[in-house]
Parts: C-alpha cells; sequence; structure tokens
C-alpha cells in the first residue's frame, strides 16, 4: 500500500465500486423489488432496502477501517466518498432507464424498482436524493467506526435485534395477540411491521442490556465463580429444570405455525448430531448422508402405512427401533466398502451412494414395494396413550426427545474412549493406527451410529408428513446438514443446534426468500466462512486450532525457508536442557 | 536368535516398487541405523515392519515369530512403536494428551504413570509443556513429543524416521543423545537417517540403502571408514 499518512483515492473509488455493484445485482436481479414487500418498520423501513444498502454501508464502514490511523477526517471522507461512488452505478441504472427500456434485457429492472431507487422522487430529483442517502450512510458508517468499542457494539446489537425483530413481525404478531389480545399486539405492530415507536424502543433497550452487560457481565461471572460448590450446584439445577420446562411448554409459547417450524429444525438438528460424529468426531467427509435419511423414512412408511403398499401396519412405536436398525445395517453395509477410502475419494463415493438411494426409489424395480414417484401414504401417526399425536405441537415431543437422545448420545460418546479414538484418526490416521486404534472398525462406528440418527430423524420426518416422496430426498439435504455443522461449528453439539436454527429455522421463516434460497445460503456461508471460520459455537477442539494458527510465528517454520528457526526459538537453549 | 529379523522384503505402492528385497536383523539392545538418500526405501521399510504397508514377498520376524501376520494396530501389543517421518503428533491435542493417546494400549496404570513420569525425566522441557497444545510447540518441542509418545506405548523395540529432520543442528545433538539414552535404558532402536554422520557416530551396526536395496552392512565404526560411504553420504572426499 501507499505512504500510511495521505489520502489515498483509490480506497474509496474501489470499495464504492464494489458496493455499487452489488447494490446494482441485487436490485437487477429482483431481489429489493421482492423484499421491498416487506416492511421492517411500518411505513419506513423495508428490507427491500435494507438489502440495497447493505453493500454501501458495509464497505463504507471497512473504508474507514482503511483510513490512517488517527487521522479521522480521511476515514470520514472515506465513508462519505464510498457511499457516494455505490450509488453511481445505480443512478446509472435510472437514467439508462430512462433513455432506453432496459426491461427488454433486464426482466426485473421494474417501474416499481426504479420507484424504490428513487424514492418515488422522479429521475434527476430521486437520483440526487439517492447520492445523498448513500453518501449520508457511508459517512454514518464510518462514523461508527471510528467510535470507540464499547460504543460500538451496543449500537450493532441494537440494530441487530431491531432488524431481527423486524423480520419477524407476523409472527410476533400473531403470538401477541394470543397472549396479550388484538388490541396490544396492534398497539405493537401496524400492517405486519413494526411500529416506528416499538423499533425505537427495541434499539434503545437492548443496546442499553448490552451496554449492561458488557459492564456487569464480567462482574456476574466473577461471583457466579467465587460462589461456593453448593450454591453452584443448586444454580446449575436451576438453570436445568429452567431449560426442561422451556423445552416441554415450548409448543403452547410457539403456537401450531412456529410448532411446525421447531419440528422440522429439531429433525434436522438430530440429523445433525448423527453428521456431526461422522464429520466432526471422525473426520469423514459423507455427502451422501440423506441415503440413511430416506432408509429410515422409507423403513417406517412401509412398516405402518395403512395404505395399499403397507405390510404390516406396525405403530410408530414399534417401527422406530426397526428403522433404526435397518439404517444402522444401511451404514454399515455402505461403510464396509468405503472407509478404506480417504479423504476425497470416500466423499465422492459417499456422493454417489447418496445418488443410488435416490434413483432406487424412484425406480420401476421398487415401485411395487414403495411407490416411485407417486410416493408411499397413509403413515401411522405416533400414538399416546390413546392420543394420536397428530397436531405439530404434539408431534413436537417426538422430535424433541429424538433430538435429545441424540445429543445425550453424542456427549456421551465425546467423552468416551471412542470420542478419543476418533479424534486420534481425524488427526492422523497412520499415528492412530500405530497407537493400536483399529481404524476400519472404529470409522465403521461413526459411520453406523450417524446412520442411526439419520434413520431415526427420517422415521419421525416420515410420520410427521404421514406421505413421502422421491424429491424429498436429494443431494440439497445432506449439504444443508453439512453446512449446519459447519455454521454452527465442527464437532460441537450446541452448534448443531445453533447451525439447524439459522440454516432450517430462518429460511422456514422467511417464505419472500424462497426464489432467492440459495443465492443467501451461499452469502451467508462466505460471510461465516470470513467473518467466523470456526462456527458460532466452536468445540474446545476447534478453538485450539485456531489458536495454532494464531500462534504461526511462534510455530515451526518450513525448514528450507528458515533453517535456523529452532535457534530462534525463545525457550531452547541447548542440548543441556533437553 | 536376532529381535527383529526382515527378509527379502518387496514392497509396492500401487504398481511402484518401492523396496526390492530388503534384509537386515537388529540384535536385541542395539542401535541400528539405515542410512540412505531421499527417496531410498528407509520410510517404506519402517512402514512395511510396522504394518502399514504390507510387503508382497519377504518375511519379518519378531524375536522368531511372523510379524506379518498381525495388522497395523496390533503390532504396537508386540511391544514395537515408531516415531513417524515429519513426526506426527496430534496438533490440536495438548502435550499431556499426546501422550495419554500414546498409552491407548494400555491398561496397566501404574505402569503408563511410570513411563509417564520417564518420558518427563527425559524430556523435562514437555513437562513444563503440558497443557500447551501440540500444534504451537516447536520443531524440536514436537520430535521430543513424538518420541515421548512412542515411549508411551512401552516398546521393546522404537523405529525412528528421520528424528533430526529439519532440525538446527544444535537439537539435532541433543536429540541424538536422548536416542543414546533411551537405549542405555533398555530399548532397542532402529534409526532411519539421512544424517549419516550422526547416525553413524551413535549407532553399533548400519545398513546402507539404495533405490530399495541393502547396498552396504556392516558395524557404524566400519562404515565411517568406508570410502563409498564417506563418499556419498558423510561428505568427506
Ligand atoms: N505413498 C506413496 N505412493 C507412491 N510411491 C511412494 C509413496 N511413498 C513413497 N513412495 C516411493 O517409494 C520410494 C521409497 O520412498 P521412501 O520409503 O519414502 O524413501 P525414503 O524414506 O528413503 O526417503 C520412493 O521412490 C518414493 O517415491
Ligand atoms: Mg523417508
Amino acid at each position: 500500500m501507499s505512504e500510511t499518512n495521505n489520502f489515498d483515492y483509490r480506497i474509496p473509488l474501489q470499495n464504492g465500486l464494489i458496493a455499487g455493484v452489488v447494490a446494482l445485482s441485487v436490485s437487477v436481479i429482483g431481489m429489493v423489488t421482492l423484499l421491498a414487500q416487506r416492511y421492517l418498520i411500518a411505513g419506513w423501513l423495508t428490507l427491500g432496502q435494507v438489502i440495497l444498502f447493505m453493500a454501501p454501508a458495509a464497505m463504507s464502514y471497512l473504508a474507514a477501517g482503511k483510513a490512517p490511523q488517527n487521522n479521522r477526517g480521511i476515514a470520514l471522507i472515506y465513508g462519505f466518498l464510498t457511499g457516494l461512488i455505490s450509488a453511481l452505478p445505480l443512478v446509472a441504472l435510472i437514467l439508462l432507464n430512462e433513455v432506453i427500456d432496459l426491461r427488454q434485457f433486464l426482466p426485473n429492472v421494474s417501474p416499481a424498482l426504479i420507484e424504490i431507487l428513487t424514492f418515488g422522487r422522479g429521475t434527476v430529483a430521486g437520483s440526487l436524493f439517492l447520492i445523498i442517502v448513500t453518501s449520508v450512510l457511508g459517512l454514518v458508517a464510518a462514523g461508527l467506526y471510528l467510535l470507540p468499542d464499547r460504543i460500538r457494539r451496543p449500537i450493532f446489537s441494537g440494530l441487530i435485534w431491531t432488524f431481527f425483530f423486524g423480520m419477524f413481525s407476523e409472527i410476533l404478531s400473531d403470538r401477541l395477540r394470543t397472549f396479550f389480545g388484538t388490541d396490544f399486539a396492534k398497539l405493537i405492530i401496524e400492517s405486519k411491521a413494526l411500529r416506528p415507536v416499538v423499533a425505537v424502543t427495541i434499539f434503545i433497550v437492548t443496546a442499553s442490556l448490552s451496554v449492561l452487560w458488557s459492564r456487569r457481565g464480567d462482574k456476574v461471572k466473577g461471583r457466579m465463580a467465587k460462589m461456593d460448590t453448593k450454591s453452584q450446584n443448586r444454580m446449575r439445577y436451576g438453570l436445568i429444570i429452567f431449560g426442561i420446562t422451556l423445552m416441554l411448554i415450548l409448543p403452547l409459547l410457539l403456537g401450531t405455525y412456529l410448532s411446525e417450524v421447531m419440528n422440522m429444525i429439531l429433525i434436522f438438528a438430530l440429523m445433525g448430531f448423527g453428521l456431526n460424529i461422522v464429520v466432526g468426531f471422525a473426520g469423514l467427509l459423507d455427502l451422501g448422508y440423506v441415503a440413511f435419511f430416506a432408509i429410515g423414512a422409507y423403513t417406517m412408511g412401509v412398516l405402518t402405512s395403512t395404505g395399499d403398499l403397507g405390510v404390516a401396519g406396525m405403530s410408530f412405536w414399534l417401527a422406530i427401533p426397526i428403522c433404526v436398525a435397518v439404517s444402522m445395517l444401511g451404514g454399515l453395509l455402505l461403510g464396509m466398502p468405503v472407509l478404506r477410502m480417504r479423504g476425497d475419494y470416500l466423499a465422492i463415493v459417499t456422493l454417489g451412494f447418496g445418488e443410488i438411494i435416490r434413483i432406487l426409489v424412484l425406480s420401476d424395480l421398487l415401485k411395487p414395494y414403495i411407490g416411485g414417484a407417486q410416493g408411499l401414504l397413509k403413515i401411522n401417526k405416533p400414538v399416546i396413550v390413546g392420543i394420536p399425536l397428530i397436531k405439530p405441537d404434539q408431534f413436537y415431543y417426538v422430535a424433541l426427545a429424538g433430538c435429545l437422545i441424540a445429543a445425550f448420545i453424542s456427549y456421551r460418546l465425546s467423552q468416551a474412549r471412542l470420542g478419543r479414538q476418533w479424534m486420534a484418526i481425524r488427526e492422523d490416521e497412520d499415528v492412530a493406527e500405530a497407537m493400536g486404534i483399529r481404524l476400519v472398525n472404529t470409522k465403521l462406528l461413526a459411520f453406523a451410529i450417524g446412520a442411526a440418527f439419520a434413520g431415526l430423524a427420517g422415521a419421525i420426518f416420515a410420520s410427521k408428513l404421514t406421505s413421502i416422496f422421491p424429491h424429498s430426498f436429494n443431494l440439497l439435504i445432506s449439504i444443508n446438514v453439512l453446512c449446519m455443522i459447519i455454521v454452527g461449528g465442527m464437532g460441537s453439539l450446541p452448534g448443531v443446534i445453533l447451525g439447524a436454527l439459522a440454516l432450517v429455522g430462518l429460511p422456514e421463516l422467511l417464505r419472500e426468500f424462497a426464489e432467492f434460497r440459495l443465492l443467501m445460503y451461499g452469502i451467508v456461508l462466505i460471510v461465516m466462512m470470513l467473518a467466523k471460520p470456526e462456527g458460532l459455537w466452536p468445540s474446545a477442539i476447534r478453538k485450539r486450532e485456531l489458536h495454532v494458527h494464531d500462534n504461526e510465528d511462534y510455530e515451526d517454520y518450513p525448514e528450507a525457508m528458515a533453517p535456523r528457526a529452532e535457534t530462534r526459538d525463545p525457550g531452547l537453549e541447548g542440548p543441556s536442557h533437553l | 536368535m536376532a529381535m527383529l529379523e526382515v527378509q527379502d522384503i518387496h514392497a509396492y505402492y500401487g504398481n511402484i516398487q518401492a523396496l526390492n528385497g530388503i534384509s537386515l536383523t537388529v540384535e536385541e539392545g542395539e542401535i541400528v541405523t539405515l542410512i540412505g538418500a531421499n527417496g531410498a526405501g528407509k520410510t517404506s521399510t519402517l512402514r512395511t515392519i510396522s504394518g502399514l504397508l504390507p510387503p508382497r514377498k519377504g518375511k519379518i520376524t519378531l524375536e522368531g515369530e511372523d510379524l506379518l501376520k498381525y495388522k497395523a494396530h496390533e503390532i504396537v501389543y508386540k511391544r514395537v512403536a515408531m516415531v513417524p517421518e515429519g513426526r506426527g503428533i496430534f496438533a490440536r491435542l495438548t502435550v499431556a494428551e499426546n501422550l495419554d493417546m500414546g498409552a491407548f494400549s494400555r491398561d496397566d496404570k501404574d505402569g503408563i504413570e511410570e513411563d509417564r513420569e520417564r518420558v518427563y525425566e527425559l524430556f523435562p522441557r514437555m513437562k513444563e509443556r503440558i497443557t500447551q497444545v501440540a500444534g504451537t510447540l516447536s520443531g524440536g518441542e514436537q520430535q521430543m513429543l513424538a518420541t515421548g509418545r512412542a515411549l508411551m506405548t512401552h516398546p521393546r523395540l522404537l523405529l525412528m524416521d528421520e528424528p533430526s529432520m529439519g532440525l538446527a543442528p544444535v537439537l539435532v545433538e541433543s536429540i541424538f543423545e536422548t536416542i543414546q539414552e533411551i537405549n542405555k535404558e533398555g530399548t532397542t532402536i532402529l534409526l532411519v537417517e539421512q544424517n549419516a554422520t550422526m547416525a553413524l557416530s551413535v549407532a553399533d551396526r548400519g545398513y546402507v540403502v539404495q533405490t530399495g536395496e541393502i547396498v552396504l552392512h556392516d558395524t557404524a565404526a566400519n562404515l565411517q571408514q568406508n570410502e563409498m560411504v564417506q563418499k556419498a553420504y558423510l561428505g568427506i572426499d
């Protein structure tokens, strides 16, 4: 880079153009228009606008960070210019659209989009207004960067929480109506968006809470650490009881729709726990994980269906252990030939296996037994003491039980001898073997347990839907579960839950996104990997791995490049110390 | 009877032949070194002994017992341990956890504790760094840890693959001192090295490998005097 204390025009230019191109892209592909239909703050802010101005704000913030240190003026100017420049591609779009009808080439450049971009003020005034808005935004973002951490942090958490509540205002409104009546709900929510006063209140409250927590949080933690073990235990039990109670009454709080979403989250989390054992614990990249989900689901279907294809008309509870066993067997059968392979080969072979199962399910060969494309219908629901668990808020308890069992088994395994064996294999297969660990058996166990969890998830899934079709068991499920555990944090059990909430729960709640779901998905993954590669809730071991990289200059050098690296080691003085 | 007897081993990676009739013996209590250039087949020889590379032809016996009938994970129960090339420590585990992994095959608690103490005596630095994550150790310390972990299996025969690789001269010397110390305490050692000077200075006997074959075999002292060895491996003209 250039001299440290000078204004460098390339920084705002570069950042501004990047932001401008991103803003242009989200506009041209129709995202802004579509999402503009959803208001976050009634009459003030739409989701479309957030998407549109996200990049300019972020790039201005980053530009301010590239300014010479201690030169606030330049930082502000960088932010301002970045914002200004980022509007130019959009303005070009608006003006060009005046001259030629861009809609012939870009179907999404609709009058509605232009209306949004110009804030309904006509071409010239609107363009100017747009430039002013992004410039001010850039200036504000840069100003935010310059604020000290203790002020910036609360502002960020305030913004994020307000955004969060805004996103879910429709559901929030529904819940408020149920618990506090229509009048109260209307006080908070206006036509599916937060009232401005409410938005400001949420911002102030969450920001203040964040301030409080950063001031008092350490003290509270310190006080807790100082408590004697007896009260610590009491506290722990209190938390556990609170957690269990919350889990039990959750469907009452959530209502039917959210319970349904929660059921999907739990089913995916259950699969996540399984894949976490295979990939996170044992380090075996399995891309065909959906196969075991399908095996579990179809086994449940065949065993319990009361339709033409049902063979046994079994009850859900009787069928469950059989589904788990069959999937586990599937895991063993697939595992035996493929687990001798390593890394990439394993990934490809499992990928193939996933496809084979999907094609088999669709095939004419198995059609007489499992229905082919017509699917398998009339699958039994679980019945407890004569009550069929039909509604989502009843079925919730089945999914929850499955998930808790998987979490418990995962936790115990991670602490057990087997967990250590997996860890060793993941780190170095040859050395693990030389330490006396049976490679193939240990891997097979991981595979089989992972498959069993997926089978359980599949069985619950089939019973939840009561009918299953081959297209539900595609590669995307495997990818989705894998992304879930990456985003949550490889090998981390709380991470699995967080990953499921983020990658299954959120999309389920953002149905307008459907069209752009994969795009959003990709963006979230990239941002995640850049910002927090260890995942939302990394396991203790993963944290260490990053610690290893942090200490790179202390670590071993490639010897050819730094032959005397050893002697620089501060702790090593000579042979007498060995 | 020799402790380890390797007879006419032929080993392949797919179709690539790595070993073309290697034979060697190691007597109890000895340090035997296997020297040779890069790619000569030193690592492959150790891999066949430790069960990681089953040979196509040949015989390996440990105190008369056929070793080839055991799989890699069973060799440790025959009390043969390997310190792999490039150390192969578990980078994300701590020093203590790495040593624990070494004792994975054992359940004699007292014996394990004894060996742990022995490792810490041999490498006081490891004791200082018990809770440190192994990946953050320096190269020399990683070599100590890999050696310590192998000792935790309580081996009679220790296979070491280029322990001096990539270490600064001072550290190389101390590593070789340690090797002698381990040997004095009763562990037989088969030492693979490119650093022939150091290896021959601590070994009793040596073998020279070239392209998968043993081309020379003698006492270490004689090899040090051998013209061909001096020229090719000791850098003496
Ligand atoms: N994994 C492998 N795949 C194919 N060839 C290998 C592999 N490992 C070693 N070789 C070949 O086997 C021969 C012996 O290698 P190696 O035993 O590693 O030699 P050294 O340890 O003496 O440097 C070399 O020609 C090498 O290229
Ligand atoms: Mg080698």
